[in-house]
């Protein structure tokens, strides 16, 4: 434990991450050292080009990949060097994921849908204290009367919002969505936005929007802009300094 | 604990998403144990039918013969000397547990006479009617005749198709009474047909009579050995503490044959014990298995019978068919293997299928397998609920398999009427073996499953 105790206002502590693809010979340098910070209870957009690397960093936050060097402290736990089975239980307990394609089961209830994830939370919750949460979630978002109801029986603004359910079943402090509107359309892409925003001021949850839409990217108070693999804006020291719209104006 | 319930229970749920193709899928296996089911019970029937056709060969018999004799280390064969004995054969019978039944043979050999046709028969044979039992010989006509008849000394027959053939034509014979070395029996019944023994020779050739009228009346040989013999009977019975082996008849309760001699008389005329000598004993013993049991049984009795000291050799052979019981044994593993192969090859058929739609399954639930990865899911929990969703194919696979199978014993035992059994142990093997085949071929396409990258399978369309 370099850093002895992490400030508890830290969520995210990037510490120069870099990720390099190996493809046969030649090593391909994607991320070239990031370092960040994100607190408790930010609202972020992390946005870029495609082919920026923006991606790579997501998967890394995300606990999806591991960075190549670097440090990664999420929640006060180094991950960079955690296994494939812990990093999967870390997922589980710390970030919700929100999919630009929904990502719903086929043919499976909006209540199923929202459990899912306890089927492999080895932790206190029962089978029906699970469906209570589920229950008390969908209602949160608005889909109390659609419970039963199967994807194909919903709108695309109600799945992505059954998916924001079942991110959120365990109670992660980190909800992470990846191109969440890019399926749907404006009315419903600002209902979305909005439960993200509530959630945020709310419940205090730090969520990270992948976004390369200027007006979600808007929503957040904070935009992470990444190019060529390093950050371009957005940095802690920074983030106070410049309103988000100034950001996407530029 | 909790984890594996709802593993099985995310499992059952992805399965119910696609109920007609997981009951397409189970077909393979339901065809499969099905065919290994009725297989089974048919195939047990076909083996008790088999067992059954081999047993009426006489696979189940045991012949007791007479020692040899031999003199100047020249022997005489096997037969030659004279030691079994009526009560030989009733011992067997009171004395064993293998046995079905046991009976005396005596043979002799004359010209049959009807009429004015004649015919010499290949077997003329004396006997109580257990040998009915003992070579599993149904009547044909009329009956067999009785234990009254073996012990009067009847003068009754019974005959086998190739003499009714030979002398009585188109008569019905039952009632008739022939001739056979001069002495007059009466036809009581006809064997059914049993054709050529293994070796040729016609089995239906033949007239069997109570032994005790072929030994004192059609057989010289030994006339004076029964007239003896009764007196022999009578003296045993007045006089207990002679040791004697000859009791004559069978029932010892009959009725005495000749007036029984007074004391006096008795001691007047003393008698040496003689024996009652018969050509050899037919055992039939319960199942083909006992027979070495049985042998060693009788082996037993007779030698405690014949007085014999442990270093002496026995006076008796004992006889087995062999070469019949080779043939059943050999039958009986000839269809366990054939329904091995039959089995066997429909299982993996139905393995072969269940892995193919295991492997589709997984390619098209990438993304969702991505989603559980994302939410969490530890490769092993993939794994798991992959293989929990084949072996559950398989097991309900199993399950309908069972119960069709079943099902195709019973019409095959109600319209072909052969005798099939239900074979719990089929039962239990073809559930572990349809639990074995999911745990196998599903064991390849979990793995895939297990070992995909979150990231590639989120991101694939």
């Amino acid at each position: 434990m370099k850093p002895a105790q992490p400030p508890s206002t830290d969520l995210i502590r990037l510490h120069n991450v870099t990720k390099t693809y190996h493809l046969g010979e030649v090593d391909v340098p994607v991320l070239k050292g990031i370092t960040l910070t994100i607190d408790r209870g930010e609202f972020v957009a992390l946005t870029g080009a495609s082919g920026s690397g923006k991606s790579t960093l997501m998967n890394i936050l995300g606990c999806l990949d591991r960075p190549t060097s670097g440090e990664y402290w999420l929640d006060g736990q180094e991950v960079s060097k955690l296994s494939t089975d812990q990093r999967a239980r870390v997922r589980n307990n710390k970030i919700g994921f929100v999919f630009q394609n929904f990502n719903l089961l086929p043919r499976t209830t909006a209540l199923e849908q929202v459990t899912m994830p306890l089927t492999y939370y080895t932790g206190k919750l029962s089978e029906r204290d699970g469906r209570k949460r589920a229950e008390a979630l969908l209602d949160r978002v608005g889909l109390a009367d659609r419970m039963h109801h199967l994807p194909s029986q919903l709108s695309g603004g109600q799945q992505q919002r059954v998916a924001i359910a079942r991110a959120l079943i365990n109670n992660p402090p980190l909800l992470f969505a990846d191109e969440p509107t890019g399926n749907l359309d404006s009315r419903t892409t600002k209902e979305v936005l909005e439960m993200f925003r509530k959630l945020n001021a709310e419940e205090g949850i730090t969520v990270i929007i992948v976004t390369h839409e200027p007006d979600v990217a808007a929503v957040a108070r904070r935009n992470i802009r990444i190019h060529d693999g390093l950050m371009e804006s957005g940095s802690f020291d920074e983030r106070n300094r410049a309103a988000p719209a100034l950001e996407v104006a530029k | 604990m909790r984890t594996a319930v709802r593993t099985v229970q995310v499992s059952l749920r992805a399965l119910r998403r696609n109920v007609m193709r997981s009951l397409l899928t189970c077909v393979g296996i339901v065809i499969g144990i099905a065919a290994v089911i009725a297989m089974m019970e048919i195939g047990n029937g076909v083996s008790t039918l088999n067992q059954r056709a081999i047993a009426s060969l006489g696979a189940n018999n045991l012949l007791v013969m007479p020692g040899q004799a031999a003199s100047g280390g020249v022997s005489w064969g096997s037969g030659s000397v004279m030691t079994l004995t009526p009560q030989d054969c009733d011992a067997i019978i009171r004395e064993t547990t293998t046995i079905r039944a046991a009976a005396p043979e005596v043979r002799a050999s004359g010209q049959l006479v009807y009429g004015n046709k004649n015919w010499i028969p290949m077997q003329v044979t004396g006997t109580t009617p257990a040998w009915f039992d003992v070579r599993q010989w149904p009547i044909g006509e009329g009956a067999y005749f009785t234990d009254q008849d073996v012990r009067n000394s009847g003068k009754v027959c019974v005959i086998g198709q190739t003499i009714q053939k030979q002398l009585f034509e188109n008569e019905d014979p039952i009632g008739k009474e022939l001739r056979l070395a001069n002495v007059t029996l009466r036809v009581v019944g006809v064997l059914s047909r049993k054709g050529a023994s293994m070796f040729g020779s016609d089995q239906d050739d033949l007239v069997v009579a109570p032994w005790t009228t072929i030994k004192y009346r059609i057989s010289g040989k030994n006339q004076s050995a029964g007239a003896s013999q009764s007196g022999g009977t009578t003296a045993s019975k007045t006089n207990p503490g002679v040791n004697t082996l000859n009791n004559l008849y069978p029932n010892q309760s009959a009725i005495p044959l000749y007036p029984e001699l007074s004391e006096t008389q008795a001691a007047d005329t003393p008698m040496a014990v003689k024996f009652t000598n018969i050509n050899s004993i037919q055992v039939g013993v319960n199942t083909a298995g006992e027979i070495p049991l049985a042998t060693k049984q009788i082996t037993d009795v007779l030698r405690e019978r014949h007085h014999l000291r442990d270093d002496e050799p026995d006076d008796f052979q004992i006889r087995d068919m062999t070469e019949l019981m080779n043939t059943l044994a050999s039958q009986t593993e000839l269809i366990g293997k054939l329904l091995l192969i039959v089995a066997m090859i429909s299982l993996i058929v139905g393995g072969v299928g269940i892995m193919n739609i295991m492997l589709v399954s997984v390619t098209e639930r990438t993304r969702e397998i991505g989603l559980r990865m994302a939410v969490g899911a530890r490769g092993a929990h993939i794994l798991w609920q992959f293989l929990v969703e084949a072996v559950v194919l398989c097991l309900t696979g199993g399950v309908i398999g069972i119960a069709i199978g079943r099902g195709v014993s019973l019409l095959v035992r109600t319209f072909a009427r052969w005798p099939t059994a239900i074979s719990i142990p089929a039962i239990v093997a073809s559930v572990i073996v349809a639990a074995t085949v999911g745990i196998v071929f599903g064991f390849y396409p979990a793995w895939k499953a297990s070992r995909l990258d979150p990231i590639e399978a989120l991101r694939y369309e």
